[in-house]
């Protein structure tokens, strides 16, 4: 697929852009001067402790929250200018689960579909495609209280892609799932990445989700203390591994503080 | 947006609160049941202890049932409301707000799209009510029907009137105080933290307004017992939605009932879409509340 590129030609134009954004609750600022952009086919895995200001940094860009100070744009569209139009090419997976328990995974995935603007008759192909992809075409009949965790987080990640989002935002999906379920879905999204030239944000704080090549950034205290690709940002700092890069950035906090 | 990708999601949220409301029957019979259990029981009581003068809109002297038959009408539009925005508590507690909240539409069209979505489905409730009172001999307003079922062994010498024009005559007030309570509950909703507090609410909310109100004693009756009652039955918006419906089933416009209707679903409506603004203070504070990192 061929990628969208700047006016000089050589560098893919970013499908999020976020600058200089900075916000406070009352007096605790929870982000300083963040900057960052997200590229076409690739995954950008946000890396941070608890209350590192990754979720408020997903409510700023899915625009829950307007963004006092710096600017936020979605495939170049800014919210402030754009509204909430600028969030036509998003998909989201938010950390709590959003669908509804009482409806099926159709009706789910149909009601969403509704709300993009899509026909039910577009709405059952994708719905069809996306299920497929993640093997839960034989549940599309379930009501989603029925279907386990991992199920209910595969159908949030289908719903997410109906409408062909070139942006992807997933905030901790896999949190509370086991290990092949988790593996499965971050070879989906890898994969989706490439093959769907889908920029992905990945907030996480799972080191084994983060692949060498994606881009990443690991965010401590609402600052941006790391950024590069992720075998870059584990060789500047000399360790080993991910995890002991981490380590080393966000100040001695061990692995089984930032699962906390 | 095109016209058509706001058709689809007014349709999409429509579709989903009536799914939700076909599933939970036992909402639908609650919601049947409560009038009943003032009509059968408390109308019955009241019909032989309390007279009814002629006010308008009525012509004659009427039953008490006739009488509160608008103020139950109202009754399940109120409750409809508060369960809308139960609705919408729940929705943000189990984080499918966000859904609705991350789509490209305006915020006021998706505020709005739910408001209706309340609404029709209140109707339902209203005209299955209405149904089963005639069906109990409840005889509203003067019958212009279209068509007269006779029920075998049923009792009431008029059988089922399908549709009595008055029905279709109110629909439009049934709307306007359908939004009415739906934006008052859209409003709660905003200032609710926890779904645990919305119990105590209700309670707040939904009994003061519909006790003190026209809806079960005229207002110059309620004078008489007591002015003070009378001032606050008086400067209740509940008063004037029963109004609204009790003067639209005699095919009349009440016009101070419309005025005060109007007046506040524009001020409920404003005030819950500003509420809703993501620049907004309190729907910050709800979504920043649960989550972490």
């Amino acid at each position: 697929m061929k990628k969208e590129t700047s006016g000089n030609g050589s560098r893919p134009v970013p499908v999020l852009t976020v600058k200089d954004v900075s916000y406070w609750y009352g007096t605790k600022q929870a982000l300083d001067d963040v900057s960052f952009e997200v590229y076409p086919g690739k995954v950008t895995a946000l890396l941070g402790p608890n209350g590192a200001g990754k979720t408020t940094l997903f409510s700023l860009i899915t625009r829950l929250f307007d963004a006092p100070e710096g600017r936020i744009e979605i495939c170049g569209k800014s919210a402030s200018e754009w509204g909430a139009r600028a969030l036509g090419p998003l998909g989201v997976v938010f950390q709590q689960p959003t669908l509804d328990l009482d409806l099926t995974v159709k009706q789910n995935l149909r009601y969403f579909a509704s709300l993009r603007g899509l026909s039910r008759k577009e709405a059952d192909e994708r719905m069809l495609k996306a299920l497929e992809a993640l093997d839960m075409q034989e549940r599309i009949n379930e009501r989603v209280r029925a279907l386990n965790g991992g199920h209910r987080r595969r159908v949030e990640i289908a719903r997410s892609l109906l409408h062909s989002p070139k942006l992807l935002l997933l905030d901790e999906p896999t949190i509370g799932l086991d290990v092949p379920t988790r593996s499965a879905i971050v070879r989906h999204v890898h994969n989706l990445a490439r093959t769907g030239d889908i920029g992905v944000l990945w907030a996480t704080h799972l080191f084994d989700e983060v692949e060498p090549n994606d881009d990443l950034l690991v965010l401590d205290r609402g600052r941006i203390v790391a950024r590069g690709t992720a075998k870059d940002v584990v060789a500047e700092t000399g360790a080993k591994d991910l995890g002991g890069a981490f380590e080393l950035l966000i100040g001695g906090d061990t692995e089984e503080d930032i699962a906390a | 947006m095109s016209f058509t990708h706001y058709a689809r999601a007014f349709y999409g949220i429509v579709w989903r609160e009536l799914l939700r409301f076909m599933q939970q029957r036992e909402r639908f019979l609650a919601a049947l049941v409560r009038p009943l259990i003032w009509l059968i029981i408390f109308a019955a009581g009241f019909r032989a202890a309390l007279g009814i003068s002629i006010i308008p809109p009525y012509q004659t002297y009427i039953t008490y049932d006739v009488y509160i038959t608008p103020g139950l009408l109202a009754m399940i539009q109120l409750f409809q409301g508060m369960q809308s925005s139960l609705s919408m508590v729940y929705d943000r507690e189990m984080g499918s707000m966000r859904v609705l909240l991350t789509t490209p539409l305006p915020r006021w069209f998706l505020l709005l799209a739910r408001l209706f979505a309340s609404v029709i489905v209140s109707l339902f409730q209203v005209y299955a009510f209405l149904i089963v009172a005639q069906l109990l001999g409840v005889q509203l307003p003067p019958w212009h029907a279209i068509w007269t079922v006779p029920l075998p062994f049923w009792p009431h010498e008029f059988g089922l009137v399908i549709p009595p024009i008055e029905y279709l005559f109110v629909l439009p007030a049934l709307i306007l105080t359908g939004m009415m309570f739906g934006a008052l509950g859209m409003l709660l909703s905003s200032t609710i933290k926890q779904l645990e507090n919305f119990a105590g609410i209700m309670n707040f909310v939904i009994f003061p307004m519909f006790f003190a109100s026209s809806a079960l004693y005229p207002l110059w009756k309620m004078r008489e017992g007591s002015i003070w009652l009378y001032y606050i039955a008086l400067y209740n918006p509940f008063t004037w939605a029963v109004e609204l419906i009790r003067f639209a089933l005699y095919r009349e416009i009440n016009g101070t009932a419309l005025a005060v209707v109007v007046g506040c679903l524009v001020v409920f409506l404003v005030l819950s879409v500003w509420a809703y603004d993501p620049s907004r203070g309190i729907q910050q504070r709800k979504v920043a509340v649960p989550v972490t990192g």
